[in-house]
């Protein structure tokens, strides 16, 4: 009974959530490809805007979707190691601008951000003349940038996970003669696999989608990614013709980030800290 | 001095006791020492090509910082904190400085450059054929590789040779019947293909003459032009065209006896006139109180909203008996996979009046986006589909870190399932969601996105077109600050600084009675 009506709430909210990805289904597969003529059911199946989109001489999509999966695997990953270090750091250890420090993190994200964009431009103009390796249309300069922001949100995730990690574990492992780094590798990464995989998601979603500084930043076609590709390609008049064309891209962008989410599934399920706790 | 402090420094680490040193420490130090000199090499020869003195010395100290501090075993906390630090310092806390330094100046279009640009711009912007000068009979020809005009005066025949530097005569030049050179010796003469290919050298080039230059004008025509403005150091003013505009280094304009200003300006520093434009002028300030209102609903709204629905269905899924939650995990989690600008931006379709997907599946004909209330509606209604599976996400992580003992030993200790809820599992999630909130709070503050690829702050009434019913702060001031003006990044930057401050006071006040929570449950 109780257990039923768990099932209808789940399932009116699956209903929200997969409405709008219908529709973009059915955009996908309309035969005319425009907005005016889709509908939340497919009005018939064809293929012609994946081919239409995949052989495209304007819209280089193969090219974008492999950049946009790079970056976004190199810098979750990247950035989830840096963050996982301070969330130690800030969980375990008693140090002078401690708080401090965690407040400083907190009060960086607040800045509007984007506001910035004017100055991260200029500091990029004079990185490209002296690096061409890590300056405009380059992955690696767009992959630092994101670096940055490693530190913001995702500390404070894995800080507060930490501290519902009980202490006594690596206190345990510290009469036992481990050192800081070995506590760090041997006991508390494997304790918090689950929040390092809902942590790595979280990342590699906000990467994917990332449109702002990718915007100023990548303006070669070929090192596009596909925020900013895709962006382009229902701008101005495009935007009713190209519908179709622009739904099929979004379904593919999402296929990656699924099938993340789907290798991450067994780690996000299981509760590894109940089993230290008992053992 | 120096001796007696090194001294000082070592009777203070003898008595420290020595751990044995193991493989992985070693392997450790050598891998981060490594690293270090390698980014050095890569990153100093180009600062000492372009000179940038500063740019290596702060180079220079990071890896020393750097590398003392892994080599040395104490300051344990830095070694961890470090890493992501100096990438947070480089590319978010020293933009974020550098934006609030220039809220203090007039930065913007017409203020870009210092001074002498601005002169430079004035004088060559103002440039016009003097008078009677003669129209010369150009010729394009290479000195060593180096671009040079060979001039002839159409009246006098006489060939001179133009360069970067100057003007100065030449012998021996043969010229043909249309005044074009055929030979000089020592150079070679560039053939009308040849000079066309580098079309952009020869446009580029100003031969220097007493009083003004001399310029292509076409590629086989060149004039000597006179700048109509000049700019007289004795007096620090622009003269010509019968008027004088002196310098305002409070402004950064030449200005003249009536006040009017040339367009082209330097950047100075303003002050705190930026922010007093902000509180003072009525445009700006006037609906200041009104967006600061709806943008405190849409936050607030936004994370009251994603969070109670995706804890309500995370708490549905997190039950032992649950079948099909890996299912309905799947597709919860699909909003949050989809792009999400892309999202935003099928989403304003589906709320269009005459074809969009809401009205034609309930058969309404709402004007959506067109009134304000519904558009107001909407905007938090699309967010609560983007950001719900976020906070879905975490909590489940959260929900699988509270051991089940706690919840199971409410239920035996006779706590109703809501009772359980309200005072073990409730808690216990805030305590790791918390801050996580306030950064959702702060992001949706100034959630650029969400409002600006759906309804672009609109929809905006009649009367005052400036602002719209949507708009937050952040868009607002966008437009104000980027919109048909120009850009006026100092004046945007200044606007910056007061929805930081804001933002801040806010979230500092939930953080404290974070703070209180925390101490009691933690």
């Amino acid at each position: 009974m109780k257990l039923a009506l768990r099932h209808v709430f789940v399932l009116v909210v699956c209903a929200f959530a997969l409405f709008p990805i219908l529709f973009v289904i059915s955009a996908a597969l309309n035969p005319l490809g425009t907005l005016a003529s889709t509908d939340l059911l497919p009005s018939g199946a064809s293929l012609n805007n994946l081919t239409n989109l995949l052989t495209s001489d304007t819209y280089p999509f193969a090219r974008w979707f492999f950049n946009s999966v790079f970056i976004a695997l190199t810098a979750s990953f990247a950035s989830l190691l840096l963050s996982m270090f301070a969330a130690y750091a800030f969980s375990r250890m008693r140090f002078a601008g401690r708080r401090v420090g965690l407040l400083a993190l907190l009060l960086i994200q607040m800045f509007p951000q984007f506001l910035a964009i004017v100055t991260i431009f200029m500091i990029f103009t004079r990185v490209t003349e002296l690096y061409p390796a890590f300056g405009f249309d380059t992955v690696w300069g767009l992959m630092l940038l994101y670096l940055g922001g490693a530190l913001g949100v995702n500390t404070w995730l894995m800080k507060g996970f930490l501290d519902t990690v009980p202490k006594e574990l690596d206190e345990a492992a510290t009469v036992d003669g481990a050192t800081h780094a070995q506590i760090f590798w041997r006991v508390i990464m494997p304790l918090v696999t689950p929040i390092l995989a809902v942590t790595a998601l979280l990342a590699f979603i906000g990467t994917m989608s990332e449109f702002l500084m990718a915007n100023v930043f990548l303006r070669d076609p070929e090192s596009k990614t596909l925020a900013v590709g895709m962006y382009g390609m229902i701008a101005g008049d495009h935007r009713n013709a190209n519908f179709g064309m622009f739904a099929a891209a979004t379904l593919l962008t999402a296929v990656p980030t699924v099938s993340v989410f789907l290798w991450l599934q067994k780690y996000i399920v299981s509760g590894l800290t109940a089993g230290a706790v008992k053992g | 001095m120096t001796l007696d402090v090194r001294e000082a420094a070592e009777t203070r680490e003898a008595p420290r006791p020595r751990r044995e040193v193991t493989t992985a420490f070693v392997v450790s130090r050598i891998a981060v020492l490594a690293v270090t000199a390698a980014v050095l090499l890569y990153a100093a020869p180009p600062l000492v090509a372009s000179r940038s003195w500063a740019a290596l010395a702060v180079l220079a100290v990071t890896a020393a910082v750097l590398a003392f501090l892994y080599l040395t075993r104490r300051f344990i906390p830095a070694k961890y904190l470090i890493p992501g630090t100096v990438f947070l310092i480089a590319f978010q806390v020293f933009p974020v400085l550098y934006t609030v330094s220039t809220a203090f100046t007039n930065f913007g279009d017409g203020h870009r450059g210092d001074k002498a640009s601005a002169i430079t711009a004035i004088e060559t912007g103002s440039v016009r054929q003097a008078p009677g000068s003669p129209e010369y009979s150009l010729t394009v020809a290479l000195r060593d590789g180096e671009m040079v005009f060979l001039l002839v005066d159409p009246k006098t025949k006489q060939v001179s040779l133009g360069t970067g530097e100057g003007l100065t005569g030449l012998s021996g030049a043969q010229v043909g019947v249309t005044g074009k050179v055929l030979s000089a010796p020592g150079l070679t003469v560039l053939k009308a293909p040849e000079a066309a290919a580098r079309a952009q050298e020869v446009s580029a080039l100003a031969v220097p003459t007493r009083g003004g230059v001399i310029k292509a004008n076409g590629l086989s025509r060149a004039v000597e032009g006179r700048a109509a403005l000049t700019y007289d150091a004795a007096c620090d003013c622009v003269k010509g065209e019968g008027d004088v505009w002196k310098a305002d280094e409070s402004q950064g304009y030449f200005v003249n006896a009536k006040g009017e200003h040339l367009a082209q300006g330097w950047q100075v520093n303003v002050g705190f006139a930026n922010f007093a434009r902000v509180l003072t002028n009525p445009t700006i300030s006037g609906y200041f109180a009104g967006v600061f209102g709806w943008n405190l609903v849409f936050a607030l709204a936004s994370v009251a909203g994603t969070f109670a629905l995706g804890m309500s269905v995370a708490l549905a899924l997190h039950h032992p008996r649950m079948r099909g939650t890996k299912a309905y995990r799947i597709a919860l989690i699909l909003p949050y996979a989809m792009p999400a600008f892309a999202m935003l931006l099928v989403w304003r379709d589906m709320f269009n009046r005459d074809f969009g997907l809401i009205n034609q599946f309930f058969g309404l004909d709402v004007d959506w986006l067109g009134q304000p209330s519904t558009a107001r509606l909407a905007v938090i209604l699309v967010n609560l589909w983007l950001g719900f599976p976020y906070m879905f996400l975490v909590t489940t992580g959260a929900l699988q870190a509270i051991p089940r003992e706690l919840t199971e030993a409410a239920s035996i200790d006779g706590a109703t399932p809501w009772k359980a809820f309200r005072s073990v599992t409730l808690p216990l999630l805030l305590v790791a969601l918390t801050p996580l909130l306030i950064s959702s709070f702060a992001f949706n503050f100034n959630n650029f996105n969400a409002i600006a690829l759906t309804t672009e702050g609109g929809p905006f009434p009649a009367e005052s077109p400036q602002v719209g019913s949507t708009d937050l702060l952040i868009t607002y001031t966008f437009r104000l600050a980027f919109g048909t003006g120009g850009a006026q990044f100092g004046f945007a930057a200044a606007i910056s600084v007061f929805i930081f401050a804001i933002v801040a006071v806010i979230s500092a006040v939930a953080f404290r009675r974070t703070r209180r929570q925390e101490e009691v449950y933690a």
